[in-house]
C-alpha cells in the first residue's frame, strides 16, 4: 500500500534560534533543515539570522557565510558556486533549485531551506544519491558504435548537433527526478526525469549506433512509462531545461519503430 | 540485509519490453471515446421525452447498435488500462497490487460483455 504513516523520526520539530547579527538593519531569517544520524533525535528546523549587507546575493552565498561565520555543523553539498556542478541542489522556499543560481532576494519572506524531497537524507541537507546516479550508470551514458572506429573524430552535421541541444546543459543535480511524484512513489523502478533526459540525449546522438538497443532497455511499464506528464520537472528545472519533451520525445520513437 | 550493488539494485529484474502497447491503446482508446461519447450525449439528449419503444427503435438501428458496442468497448478498456497504471503507482504490496488488476480487468471484461450483451439482445428482439 501507499504509506500513510510517517516512518519514526519524520517528525520535524522547532529547532535552536541563533542570535540576531547586532547593529544590522537589513537582516533575513533561514529556516534551515537539520538532521544527523549520530543524535537518533528528530530532523528540526534551526532558525539564523544574516545580515544581508554583509552576504552575497545568493542563497548559497548565506549557507557559507552560516557555516563560516555562524554554526560550522552544517552540513550541505557544493562546489562550483555557478550552476555548473549540480552539487547544491536543494528545496528553497518549496522549490527545487540550486543554491548558487538562487537570489535570497527571490524567496518571500523567511528563506526555507530543506534537502531535495523524497530522498534518504545523510545529514542536514545532504540527500543520499547512490540509487539516483545507479539509475544513471544503467543507462549506460557513453557512446557506443560497432562500426571501425574513424581515423580522426567522429563526424556530425551542426543540424544533428542542434538536436542534443537542451540535454548537454543538464548537470545531474537531481532537482526534477525529486520534484516529480511519479519518481517518489516508485522511484526504484521508475528512472525519473533527470535520468531519461540522459537517455534521450544518447538516443537522440547521430554518431550512437546502439539506438534500438537503448529503446528495447526503456521498454518498460515502470523505467519509463511512470510519467504521467505531471510536468513537475520542467517546472522546477535551475537550468530552464524540458526533461518532460525529452521523455515525450522517447515516447514518440517507441511508437514510431513499430507503425 | 541487502548486499547488491546500487547498480545490481537500479536494474533490477531488467526491462519487461512491453509498455508501449498499453501506453498506446490508451491513447487511441482516448481518441476513439471523444466523437464517441459527443454521439452519446447527444443522443441521450434528443431520446429524454421519448416512450420505452422509442428508446428500442433508437438502439435497434444498426448504426446506433454498432457505435453502442464500440462506446462500451472503448470505454471498459480505456477505464481498466487507466486503473491498471493508478494501481501501480500507489499500490506497493505486490499481492495486492497483482490482485486488485486482476480483479479491475475481470470486473471491465464481465461488465463489457454484459453491456454487448445488453445491446445485442434489445437490437435483435
Amino acid at each position: 500500500m501507499a504509506e500513510f504513516t510517517l516512518p519514526k523520526n519524520s517528525r520535524v520539530i522547532e529547532g535552536k534560534k541563533w542570535p540576531k547579527p547586532e547593529g544590522a538593519s537589513n537582516t533575513k531569517a533561514f529556516k534551515i533543515y537539520r538532521w544527523s544520524p549520530d543524535s537518533g533525535e528528530n530532523p528540526r528546523v534551526d532558525t539564523y539570522y544574516l545580515d544581508l549587507d554583509d552576504c552575497g546575493p545568493m542563497v548559497l552565498d548565506a549557507l557559507i557565510k552560516i557555516k563560516n561565520d555562524v554554526d560550522p555543523t552544517l552540513t550541505f553539498r557544493r562546489s562550483c558556486r555557478e550552476g555548473v556542478c549540480g552539487s547544491c541542489a536543494m528545496n528553497i522556499d518549496g522549490t527545487n533549485t540550486l543554491a548558487c543560481t538562487k537570489y535570497i532576494a527571490d524567496a518571500k519572506g523567511d528563506v526555507r531551506v530543506y534537502p531535495l524531497p523524497h530522498q534518504s537524507v545523510i545529514k542536514d541537507l545532504v540527500p543520499d544519491q547512490t540509487h539516483f546516479f545507479a539509475q544513471y550508470r544503467q543507462i549506460e551514458p557513453w557512446l557506443k558504435t560497432d562500426s571501425q572506429p574513424p581515423e580522426r573524430e567522429r563526424l556530425q552535421s551542426p543540424e544533428d548537433r542542434a538536436k542534443m541541444d537542451g540535454m548537454w546543459e543538464c548537470v545531474l543535480c537531481a532537482c526534477c527526478s525529486t520534484s516529480c511524484p511519479s519518481y517518489w512513489w516508485n522511484e526504484d523502478r521508475y528512472l525519473g526525469p533527470a535520468i531519461l533526459l540522459q537517455a534521450y540525449r544518447w538516443l537522440a546522438d547521430s554518431r550512437d549506433e546502439a539506438t534500438g538497443d537503448r529503446l528495447d532497455q526503456l521498454e518498460d511499464p515502470f523505467r519509463l512509462y511512470r510519467c504521467h506528464t505531471i510536468m513537475n520537472c520542467t517546472r522546477t528545472c535551475p537550468k530552464s531545461l524540458n526533461p518532460a519533451r525529452a521523455i515525450a520525445e522517447i515516447k514518440k520513437m517507441m511508437v514510431e519503430r513499430r507503425v | 540485509m541487502n548486499m547488491r550493488t546500487p547498480l545490481s539494485r537500479a536494474r533490477g529484474l531488467g526491462s519487461a519490453k512491453t509498455g508501449t502497447d498499453h501506453w498506446w491503446a490508451q491513447r487511441l482508446t482516448a481518441l476513439a471515446l471523444v466523437p464517441l461519447t459527443i454521439w452519446f450525449v447527444v443522443s441521450m439528449i434528443l431520446v429524454t421525452s421519448a416512450d420505452h419503444a422509442a428508446a428500442v427503435d433508437f438502439i435497434s438501428s444498426p448504426i446506433n447498435s454498432i457505435l453502442l458496442i464500440l462506446l462500451v468497448i472503448a470505454t471498459f478498456h480505456h477505464g481498466q488500462l487507466g486503473l491498471q497504471v493508478v494501481i501501480e503507482d500507489y499500490i506497493h504490496l505486490k499481492w495486492l497490487e497483482v490482485s486488485l488488476i486482476i480483479a479491475v480487468k475481470g470486473a471491465a471484461v464481465f461488465l463489457g460483455v454484459a453491456s454487448v450483451y445488453a445491446v445485442i439482445a434489445i437490437a435483435l428482439t
